[in-house]
């Protein structure tokens, strides 16, 4: 392990030539076995094009109970291998993009298809007189955004849900690389609309790590409000999109009154109800005063007592939790597999959190407690929404008394050449990765963005089998996914 | 003559005002001011304004079915005795009433798999499938009722004027109530707000209408309501022999009742899973058998 991995830690850089490159062979067989044996999984798995034109896969590990990140690299020869997904399904969706990026040919691979692209992709078809095929999308009957679902199901029954995505592909990853550094920040943020503050953060720390410079603790603040804010007025108005979907009207429309009045802090804060352009590399373009702060805790002690209210009333509703208990179960085994994170994996009993797990920015200095839960249903998935609900209020309520009095940024233009850096932040829908490589003249020349949406597809096909595909809108909602984080 | 405009006023009027005040609870129970509660008869004013698009792979009979699902539910209308008496009433009438129903629904099952979509054939079953459970209850309701009063008109069922001393008619009102809610796609047994389709049962049904086609629909589906809700109300409160007007203002007054109640049925409690509506729909049609062993008990008819 030790001579086959470089064990790196969260938001630092390191210089490229001290990743270890092994043998393509045994590197796919340390990552199966660093991931079966090891309790850990696969962050990323990537290609870059080497100067001298050959391909160089790199692998990110993590080892959550430990805290632990390792990254290896092997240089690919020929363009085959022999596939992990067999021994890793959670491999899957990143063999496909490698060979959709880069036509390097897993061997052994149960279906290689696009993840993106259309040309080429074949459905999962059941053949029988009684089974009938039901698509979905991609235009839907909401303002939500497009991705394609097929199901083969018998009567209401579902057998099979396969997503297709790919719908919103803008080469994000690309024009990171094509932008003015200046540029960069805003194509950050709109990586997926509604985690503007977790990926701009995760961009931020990737920049930062570059330059090797620190934050001022109180940018540290000021970010962790944010973000915290930002989980929490999602996490709210989810709860709300599920009370709707189960046709629980006045829950509701408060918890959709309600998120408005968290992301009206963000507004505040810097005049956007997103958080657009609150953070920059360095730390952050806002300042908090103490009028601020002041009026922040009102609303935050407001906000606490309203939210408990209303979930309590959530989930007092014989008739909900009918609705949310055994719908789309998950289970802790599947979960893990698939690799699962972020709300989705600690609602199937997987403690995972990149808050505690590999603590970045004003974590290191306050911990915040976890929440799991064991049952993986629907009811799970909103139940741990809403105790994290309260863990985040009680966090910014705490951390607006830690406010130190100084700079909120330092400038932070030179970034190193030939380095690296891993960046990882938790969205409220988990783990956001930024990877970040630079050449010799300390340009960007990889940039690679894993959203969790990228890891938690694949969790709610798993959790739609079997179950009734009328239950399918309030499955997809007790996720939650981003298309266009996927899509990137 | 009088009567038959006031039926006809009443019948073809009314109906979409029962859906606004529905709409009103519902939306103060959620802490909003709500649509105006003429907002139904501007939605169907719109859409006959509008013009039709159809399928590339619909025939005639999806063109034709608004009409004739009209059609059949004015008929049924004409059996009700909304002013005391109903207009076209014999005796025997509570199986033409039903079969029009019935017609209707066919209909509406039609013209969903004419367009061959699937949202639309998945629609067509659920229905298929509830309906046939709640007609059984509707039937075994009407026989109990026709056992109770010694009729078969729903005229003459509901000129009898003691049902809250029958303690079957309970019964019969929790029954009617569910099917009620059931037949006209009402949480919590489906919910017509919702824009899931996966999880719709009426509403998928009638996607791809549009325009004129699409208000008649609403129209029909409003005017089906509005029996549903007089039959209900009835069961419970029948006219007996009030003189005069007062049948028909009794009756309006007891279909606002019940509108209010189906607005706070549906603002209190999450809907059902689809799996389990069936088992809901036996659970009234069980009640219903009750209701009928309790009146032919009474009788010493067993």
């Amino acid at each position: 392990m030790k001579k086959d991995f470089l064990m790196i830690r969260n938001s630092a850089a390191y210089l490229t030539e001290a990743v270890p490159v092994i043998e393509l062979e045994a590197f796919r067989n340390k990552i199966a076995e660093f991931c079966n044996k090891a309790d850990g999984r696969i962050v990323a798995l990537l290609g870059k094009k080497e100067n001298n034109e050959s391909l160089r896969i790199f692998t990110v590990l993590g080892s959550d109970s430990k805290g632990e990140l390792y990254i290896s690299s092997a240089i690919l020869s020929g363009a085959e291998y022999s596939s992990l997904t067999p021994d890793l399904p959670q491999a899957n969706l990143f063999e496909r993009e490698l060979y959709e990026e880069f036509g390097i040919i897993p061997k052994n691979h149960p279906w290689l298809k696009p993840v993106r692209n259309s040309a080429g992709y074949e459905f999962y078809s059941l053949a029988g007189d009684s089974v009938h095929e039901v698509a979905v999308g991609p235009v839907h009957a909401g303002v939500i955004e497009p991705g394609h679902f097929r199901f083969n199901c018998h009567g209401e029954k579902v057998f099979n849900l396969e997503i297709r995505l790919g719908y919103q592909r803008r080469g994000v990853e690309e024009l990171m690389l094509k932008s003015k550094p200046s540029l960069r920040l805003v194509l950050a943020e709109s990586i997926a609309g509604d985690t503007v503050i977790g990926h701009a953060l995760a961009y931020c720390h990737a920049i930062e790590a570059l330059a090797d410079r620190q934050v001022p603790q109180r940018g540290r603040v000021i970010r962790a409000l944010a973000l915290e804010l930002e989980r929490v007025a999602n996490h709210v108005g989810d709860l709300g999109a599920l009370s709707n979907d189960v046709g629980f009207l006045p829950v509701a429309s408060y918890f959709g009154r309600l998120k408005a009045e968290f992301s009206n802090m963000l507004l505040a804060l810097n005049g956007n109800r997103y958080g657009r352009g609150l953070l920059k590399p360095g730390g952050a373009a806002f300042d908090l005063d103490n009028e601020l702060v002041k009026n922040f805790k009102i609303r935050i002690e407001r906000g606490m007592k309203e939210a408990d209210e209303i979930t309590d009333l959530l989930f007092s509703t014989p008739s909900v939790l009918a609705r949310f208990e055994k719908t789309g179960v998950v289970k802790t085994e599947e979960a893990r597999k698939l690799g699962l994170v972020g709300p989705s994996a600690r609602a199937s009993g997987l403690q995972r959190d990149v808050r505690c797990d590999y603590p970045f920015g004003m974590y290191r200095f306050k911990k915040i407690i976890p929440v799991k839960a064991a049952t993986g249903d629907v009811f799970a998935r909103a139940r741990v929404r809403a105790l994290e609900i309260k863990r985040s209020l009680t966090f910014i309520d705490e951390a607006l008394e830690m406010v130190p009095r100084e700079k909120i940024s330092i400038s932070c233009e030179e970034i190193k050449p030939s380095s690296f850096s891993v960046c990882m932040t938790e969205g409220w829908r988990g783990e956001i990765a930024h990877i970040a490589f630079t050449n010799e003249r300390s340009e960007l020349s990889r940039y690679k963005i894993i959203d969790p949406s990228f890891h938690n597809w694949p969790g709610l096909e798993i959790a739609l089998k079997n179950g009734a595909i009328s239950d399918f809108p309030l499955c997809n909602k007790s996720f939650n996914l981003s298309y266009a984080g996927f899509d990137l | 003559m009088f009567f038959i405009i006031l039926h006809f006023i009443i019948f073809l009027a009314m109906p979409p005002f029962f859906i606004g005040v529905i709409n009103r609870v519902k939306s103060l129970f959620a802490g909003r001011r709500g649509p105006p509660l003429l907002q139904p008869y501007f939605d169907i004013i719109k859409l006959l304004r509008k013009g039709s698009v159809y399928s590339k792979s619909a025939s005639f009979i999806f063109k034709i079915a608004p009409m004739l699902i009209l059609t059949s539910i004015i008929c049924a209308g004409l059996l009700m005795p909304l002013t005391g008496d109903s207009l076209a009433g014999f005796s025997g009438d509570i199986i033409l009433f039903v079969y029009l129903l019935a017609l209707a629904r066919v209909l509406t099952i039609l013209q969903a798999m004419d367009v061959g979509s699937s949202f639309e054939g998945m629609g067509a079953s659920r229905e298929a499938i509830f309906g046939s459970f709640s007609e059984l209850t509707v039937f075994a309701g009407f026989v109990t009722l026709g056992i109770i009063t010694r009729s078969t008109s729903l005229t003459d069922i509901f000129h009898w004027g003691h049902a809250l001393k029958e303690p079957a008619t309970l019964f019969l009102f929790a029954t009617f109530f569910f099917i009620l809610l059931a037949e006209n796609s009402r949480m919590p047994l489906d919910d017509p707000n919702t824009h899931l389709e996966l999880t719709m049962i009426h509403e998928v049904m009638i996607l791809d209408n549009s325009g004129p086609g699409l208000g008649i629909i609403l129209y029909a589906s409003a005017l089906k309501m509005f029996l549903f809700m007089a039959l209900t109300a009835l069961v419970l409160l029948p006219n007996g022999d009030l003189p005069g007007l007062m049948p028909a203002g009794f009756l309006l007054l007891k279909v606002l009742g019940i509108s209010i109640m189906i607005g706070v049925i549906e603002s209190i409690a999450a809907r059902i899973r689809m799996i389990k509506i069936p088992q809901v729909l036996i659970a009234s049609f069980v009640l219903t058998v009750f209701a009928l062993l309790i009146s032919l008990f009474e009788r010493g008819m067993i």
